[in-house]
């Protein structure tokens, strides 16, 4: 089984690039250069430096003494939250940002959710002195002040999304207008979405985080291979960096967990995967969350991170080839987890991560398993919903 | 044959096409809206689906599908609305929404429907054209329905040549770089793309921003005719959809 992209731009059925012919020239553009600048030397050597001595990594892999002494098995956290900017977000917005100086752009576009992305792109852009303007939902700029503040101390544009229900779905919208309208931008995506190149784009820039874990393994466990490895997934970057190059080996067990919101069964909820059906959203075909007259339905869920109504294309031919379960984790659940974190091992992470953290209670693993939860960012700026439902 | 092949062998001058989404402003104004502008002298009309994420539109155009939307409209009933409407109206119909919508009904029985209200022509945006030939241009021919394509100010020669060959009707030209609902601006490129677009001997319409009649005169003189979608929409919240057309020519 082969789950890389194909030459056309498919995983499997899924991804291709479903676009206005207003954006065909950049996406050409784009596909034309992405794989000769993400392999040449200069790339690479500057990649690596800049996440060597700017984001600070690599990032560690901590063994959690007193979880895996609760869970009787051998946890390991992949410390994405230690990165620059408290999240894995920022793997993606550096390599990005070279393949936009690559092609000469001097206008960064960008879409957030709650601004995690948003911050990581705008400090790029103040990085390389770029124009930055950042699409976040009107409501979303009211929920998320802090990352507000920061976008702006950083130098860019923040412009809230008035349409539509005001939040991650409807700022996307609103960035590919604005790369309509304006052309010559460079559109920085930050997850596993939107139209080819973007997906395998993404998936390749945050595949460092597989890359190091099975470094980091065999100085731990004498092994490249954990038997589990647990990601959350919205779009889903973080958990394709993570299973990125664990794809090809049987043995490692993948599991992703999605936002349940207040049930699966509930209309408030953000588990694409599971309840989704197939369809066309920001140019890919993927999964995603639509009624029976094709119409998108907005997605909830207590993390802003995982509120998004689809998810990458490469999640929706992983689940369909069955090389990574999905499952789902409840408000409730991942609440419940970070506290379980915060009091045992005194990291506080991010409620997205939370997700990944819950699966914990939801499988059975044996005494000397070796299992790889990755925390993708920090809890910072949940800090006011943990002091609300904790 | 098929009308909207028809009309531009009758007529290569001045074509109005006129964009209002489905629904709009009330849920059964579909049709009412069709004679209105048919006994208006429009020539053409495309009719919106509306859409919970319209990629391509401007504001203005997303609000309109959204208060259509909570109205109540759906495909299927759009289609029931539809089911008598060429005993009244005889300008070609053209359905204009995104891919979505279209493969959630079902391809064929969505195609199948259009030719049985009498619908002549698609514009789908966001299916692009290699995949609808690899895919899907035998449904839309087994039906009689056409594809209609757009090319726009970004667009390269060569890419330009083969929207084309391939486009089914008339191809459909974006004014300018921007989504619906903005003004026309005529600088120096705006310009060279306008006098390279008046070489097309392909029937073709300019839409996107078109709002007055200076603007529809101007543009009138670059390719057979004009869409006015935004515009008349505002004219049609204001109850002056007539008032609107008849100062337009």
């Amino acid at each position: 089984m082969n789950y890389q992209i194909d030459n056309k731009g498919f995983y499997g059925e899924f991804g291709g690039a479903y676009i206005p012919e207003l954006l065909r020239k950049n996406i050409d553009e784009l596909e034309n250069a992405y794989l000769d600048i993400l392999e040449s030397e200069d790339f690479k050597s500057e990649y690596a430096r800049l996440l060597d001595n700017y984001v600070g990594r690599p990032t560690p892999l901590t063994f959690a003494t007193n979880l895996s002494a609760k869970y009787q098995t051998q946890i390991y956290l992949k410390r994405e939250d230690l990165n620059h900017t408290g999240a894995h977000k920022i793997n993606n917005t550096i390599g990005q940002i070279l393949l936009a100086k690559h092609l000469g752009k001097k206008r960064i576009i960008a879409e957030t959710g709650a601004g995690q992305h948003g911050v990581a792109t705008a400090t790029v852009c103040a990085l390389f002195g770029l124009e930055c303007v950042v699409h976040m939902g009107a409501l979303d700029v009211e929920r998320q002040a802090p990352n507000v503040a920061r976008m702006q101390m950083l130098g860019a544009t923040v412009i809230p999304a008035t349409s539509g229900n005001q939040t991650l779905k409807d700022a996307t919208n609103e960035a590919i207008r604005d790369w309509i309208a304006n052309p010559h931008s460079f559109y920085l995506i930050g997850s596993v979405v939107g139209p080819h190149p973007y997906p395998d784009m993404v998936s390749r820039l945050q595949s460092i985080i597989s890359e190091e874990i099975k470094e980091q393994l065999v100085k731990e466990q004498d092994k490249q291979n954990p038997d589990c490895v647990i990601a959350c997934v919205g779009g889903g970057s973080n958990a394709a960096g993570a299973f990125y190059h664990f794809l090809d080996e049987k043995e490692v067990d993948l599991i992703a967990v999605e936002a349940a919101g207040k049930g699966i069964d509930t209309s408030e909820t953000a588990a694409t995967i599971t309840i989704g059906t197939t369809g066309f959203i920001h140019g890919s075909k993927t999964l995603l969350m639509q009624d029976d007259d094709g119409q998108i339905i907005e997605p909830y869920s207590i993390s802003a991170g995982l509120d998004y109504p689809g998810v990458g294309p490469i999640h929706a031919h992983l689940a369909k080839t069955g090389r990574v379960k999905y499952i789902s984790a409840t408000d409730e659940d991942a609440l419940k987890a970070a506290k379980v974190l915060a009091l045992n091992e005194g990291i506080i992470p991010a409620l997205e991560s939370a997700h990944a953290l819950a699966a914990l209670d939801k499988i059975q693993f044996k005494k000397d398993e070796v299992i790889v939860v990755i925390v993708s960012g920090r809890g910072d700026k949940d800090m006011e919903t943990y002091m609300n439902n904790l | 044959m098929n009308r909207i092949d028809s009309l531009f062998q009758n007529k290569n001058q001045d074509i109005l096409s006129i964009y209002f989404p489905a629904g709009y402003p009330n849920l059964n104004d579909t049709v009412p809206n069709l004679e209105l502008l048919q006994k208006a002298g429009v020539d053409m009309v495309e009719i919106g689906i509306p859409f919970s994420d319209p990629l391509a539109d401007g504001s203005a155009i997303q609000a309109a599908a959204k208060k259509s939307l909570d109205n109540g409209m759906k495909l299927r009933l759009l289609f029931e609305q539809l089911k008598s409407v060429r005993k009244t109206v005889s300008m070609p119909l053209i359905l204009m929404g995104y891919w979505n919508t279209i493969y959630c009904y079902g391809l064929e029985n969505f195609l199948k429907d259009c030719q049985t209200v009498g619908i002549d022509g698609l514009i789908v945006p966001d299916l692009p054209l290699e995949e609808f030939e690899l895919h899907y241009k035998s449904e839309f021919e087994k039906y009689g329905i056409y594809n209609i394509l757009l090319a726009c100010p970004e667009t390269e020669e060569n890419r330009l040549q083969k929207l084309i060959s391939a486009t089914q009707g008339f191809l459909y030209l974006v004014s300018s770089s921007a989504t619906t609902g903005g003004s026309l601006k005529v600088n120096e490129k705006q310009q060279s793309y306008f006098d390279r677009i008046k070489q097309i001997e392909t029937p073709s319409l300019i839409g996107f921003g078109i709002n007055n009649k200076e603007s529809f005169k101007y543009t009138c003189e670059y390719a057979n005719g004009a869409i006015v979608g935004t515009a008349f929409i505002k004219a049609l919240k204001n109850n002056k959809a007539e008032g609107f057309i008849s100062e337009l020519r």
